[in-house]
């Protein structure tokens, strides 16, 4: 290939492999390169094969060329301070176009928004209401973070946004599933992505319990699930969001997906009677593949003071690896919203009249999941 | 026909300014201030009573000076300032029975107001977001402050029924805060880094100096009987008044902040209670629809702002201290 001839062109390779000459891709340099080159004093001159200057490596290398380089002035460019710098103009254009590359093209005004909200974040003037609710942290950070999960990693398919009350409080009512309660934070998402409004989740008084959880809780909107919360929540006109599983629904074998649990002791609905609002049952199918719960590890659980300690094919087995929850397909769809403005504040108190609409809800969402699993054509797609 | 006021506590800051300010009302008559050391600072024209609330002789002083209103002011939240627990707790609820004796006995008594705190709530993580003033704690408080300030509002309570003609208001103030507080809340702020409970943002609510003074006034002159809560507009979390403050703050887990805060009491650095801790790792905010309703009051700061006259306050003192230091040295 050295000098081989490739479609009748003549291939010369560049540069001389280290040996002296002008690089005309001869193997054998030409006689005044060869006279260039340290001469061997001495013992044997190479052999005819051989290229001279590679076996005479080690002792020319120390020896003449050394002298004959320092010798030769170095080669400089011309303006060599760097006071001038670059000028001021230059670097203008280049952050311009280093922005308009990463803030696109109202640049300007995105970054001033973003230094805005970073100074307001590090002077604290920013507000919460009553139960903690940061707005403007969980619109431009949680929600951010978690929208691409929501699109690409579960590709959340929504029916039925039509029936979440474009204002006033409402109840929205859910199965609970997963073994983490990832299914929440995904529907909180989802409702803000499709209706613009907040979803208040009321969580589990372990939430509030557990250190950082506690927080991320009360500045995404949470609060406790009591009737106090819930009852002033609703009347606030605020949209609720209930698992009334709690950690039965998310804690249930993978054996067991798909069949709801007990619905509590109906405290959801008797918020929703005494405030008199809608009741808007969702039924959410895919959150239950994304840890398949096989074991559970209840005496460490005990010890923790935690409900269950999940083992699932790939956790604690791969480790942190198999945190990285599976990307089933997700559908949701929310319900006929059921009115409770019919019935009067103070039947909140009937035990059977809350039981039955409890019953109505739980069937409702049970019959809407048996639904969507019927026609979803696969679990991961 | 003007009233006469018998404001316990005086020897405090709040209680006293409160008793300044209330002898300068003219719907008030006459002011008396007791309490067991008299008072530091100026106080007008109260006439102060050097009296033990602990004994029957408050009764005396009610009989003689002819008071219809008693304003309660001396429960203490720590021990520092009377010297050991005991000595506190004697102080807040012996003196509280003894002043309720005294003020049961009275013919002339028509009205007693209770400046009590929402400490009463207590913190924890099963806490409803708003406590109303129908709630009682999700746990009775076992010890210290909270607990004695749940015996003493009991011991009112037991009062407001065996004397239904008195009118009794008990107010259940937020962490009260301003240039002139010391209380263990603006101690901790005072501290240079203010240490936090790890993973834990608490929401608090704060009541202005002056604010706690207008109701305290409006409750003696006009308040209709009833517990309520007394608080500013609006929450601030934990992390978010620290940054408003513009001071370090370091996080570390509960127990550390427990011992540090222990620390700092033995050392008398700050008064940092025991129920403190509780707050800030769980924090309080209290509802204040009632105060609007039926006491008919209005803050005049929200949460925030009395925060912010606080953290002004708090800049210009140690500007002033920083001229005193360059000045000397």
């Amino acid at each position: 290939m050295a000098d081989g001839a490739v479609d009748g062109a003549t291939v010369i390779p560049i540069g001389t492999g280290g040996r002296p000459g002008r690089g005309t891709g001869r193997a054998r340099p030409s006689a005044s390169s060869r006279n260039l080159a340290a001469r061997k004093t001495g013992a044997g001159k190479p052999g005819p094969g051989e290229a001279g200057p590679s076996t005479a490596g080690p002792s020319a290398e120390g020896g003449q060329p050394a002298p004959a380089a320092a010798a030769r002035p170095p080669v400089r460019t011309e303006e060599l301070d760097p006071a001038t710098g670059v000028p001021v103009g230059e670097w203008l254009v280049a952050l311009q176009a280093a922005a308009l590359e990463v803030f696109g093209a109202d640049w300007e005004r995105r970054l001033a928004e973003q230094l805005a909200f970073w100074r307001r974040r590090l002077e604290g003037d920013y507000t919460v209401d009553e139960y903690g609710f940061d707005q403007e942290l969980t619109e431009r950070f949680f929600m951010t973070a978690l929208r691409p999960i929501a699109e690409k990693w579960f590709r959340i398919e929504v029916r039925g946004i039509d029936n979440i009350p474009a204002d006033g409080g409402a109840l929205i009512v859910s199965n609970h599933s997963g073994t983490v309660p990832i299914d929440s934070v995904m529907t909180m998402l989802t409702v803000h992505d499709r209706t613009g409004r907040f979803l208040r989740p009321l969580g589990a008084d372990l939430v509030f319990r557990l250190p950082v959880v506690s927080t991320m809780a009360r500045r995404s909107g949470a609060t406790l699930a009591c009737t106090e919360d819930a009852e002033r929540m609703l009347s606030g006109g605020e949209l609720v969001g209930v698992w009334p599983e709690g950690f039965k629904g998310i804690g249930k074998p993978f054996s067991e997906r798909y069949k709801l649990q007990r619905f509590g002791r109906g405290g959801f609905v008797s918020a929703a009677l005494r405030t008199g609002v809608p009741i808007v049952p969702l039924s959410v199918v895919g959150a239950e593949e994304i840890y398949p719960l096989v074991g559970n590890l209840p005496s460490l659980a005990r010890l923790l003071g935690v409900p269950y300690i999940p083992i699932t094919p790939f956790f604690p087995l791969l480790g942190p690896l198999g945190l990285v929850p599976l990307p089933s397909k997700w559908l949701m769809e929310f319900g006929e919203p059921i009115r409770t403005d019919a019935y009067d504040a103070s039947e909140a108190e009937d035990p059977m009249l809350v039981f039955n609409v409890t019953d109505q809800v739980r069937e409702t969402i049970q019959q809407t999941l048996f639904d969507l699993l019927r026609r979803r054509e696969g679990v991961f797609r | 026909m003007g009233r006469v006021v018998l404001v316990t506590g005086v020897s405090r800051d709040i209680g006293r300014r409160f008793a300044r300010a209330a002898a300068t009302d003219p719907s008030i008559d006459r002011v008396i201030g007791v309490d067991v050391v008299p008072p530091h600072g100026d106080i007008g024209d109260v006439s102060f009573v050097r009296a033990d609330i602990r004994n029957p002789v408050i009764g005396k002083v009610l009989a003689k000076e002819d008071v219809d209103t008693v304003v309660h002011m001396s429960v203490i939240a720590t021990p520092g300032s009377a010297g050991g627990r005991g000595t506190m707790k004697e102080l807040n609820v012996i003196g509280t029975m003894q002043l309720l004796a005294a003020c049961q006995k009275s013919p002339t008594v028509e009205r007693l107001v209770v400046k009590s705190t929402t400490t009463v709530y207590g913190a924890g993580p099963r806490d409803p977001a708003m406590f109303t003033e129908d709630m009682g704690p999700k746990r009775l408080p076992s010890s210290g402050y909270a607990k004695d300030v749940y015996e003493v509002e009991g011991y009112v309570r037991g009062f407001a029924r065996r004397r239904p003609d008195v009118a009794v208001t008990m107010l259940r103030a937020a962490n009260v805060i301003g240039p002139h507080v010391v209380s263990p809340i603006t101690g901790y702020f005072r501290l240079p880094v203010v240490p936090r409970v790890l993973g834990y943002d608490p929401r608090l609510q704060f009541l202005h100096e002056d604010d706690l003074m207008a109701v305290l006034r409006h409750a003696a002159v006009s308040g209709p009987p009833g517990t309520f809560n007394v608080a500013g507009d609006g929450v601030l979390v934990l992390s978010q008044a620290i940054r408003r403050l513009g001071k370090p703050s370091v996080a570390m887990p509960a127990l550390a902040v427990g011992r540090l805060g222990a620390t700092l009491r033995q050392a008398r650095v700050s008064d940092f209670s025991p129920e403190q801790l509780g707050f800030l790792t769980y924090g309080r905010g209290v509802d204040t629809t009632r105060m609007r309703a039926q006491l008919g009051f209005e803050p005049a700061y929200t949460t925030a702002e009395a925060f912010e006259d606080f953290c002004r306050a708090l800049a210009r003192s140690g500007a002033e201290r920083d001229l005193v230091e360059a000045g000397h040295g």
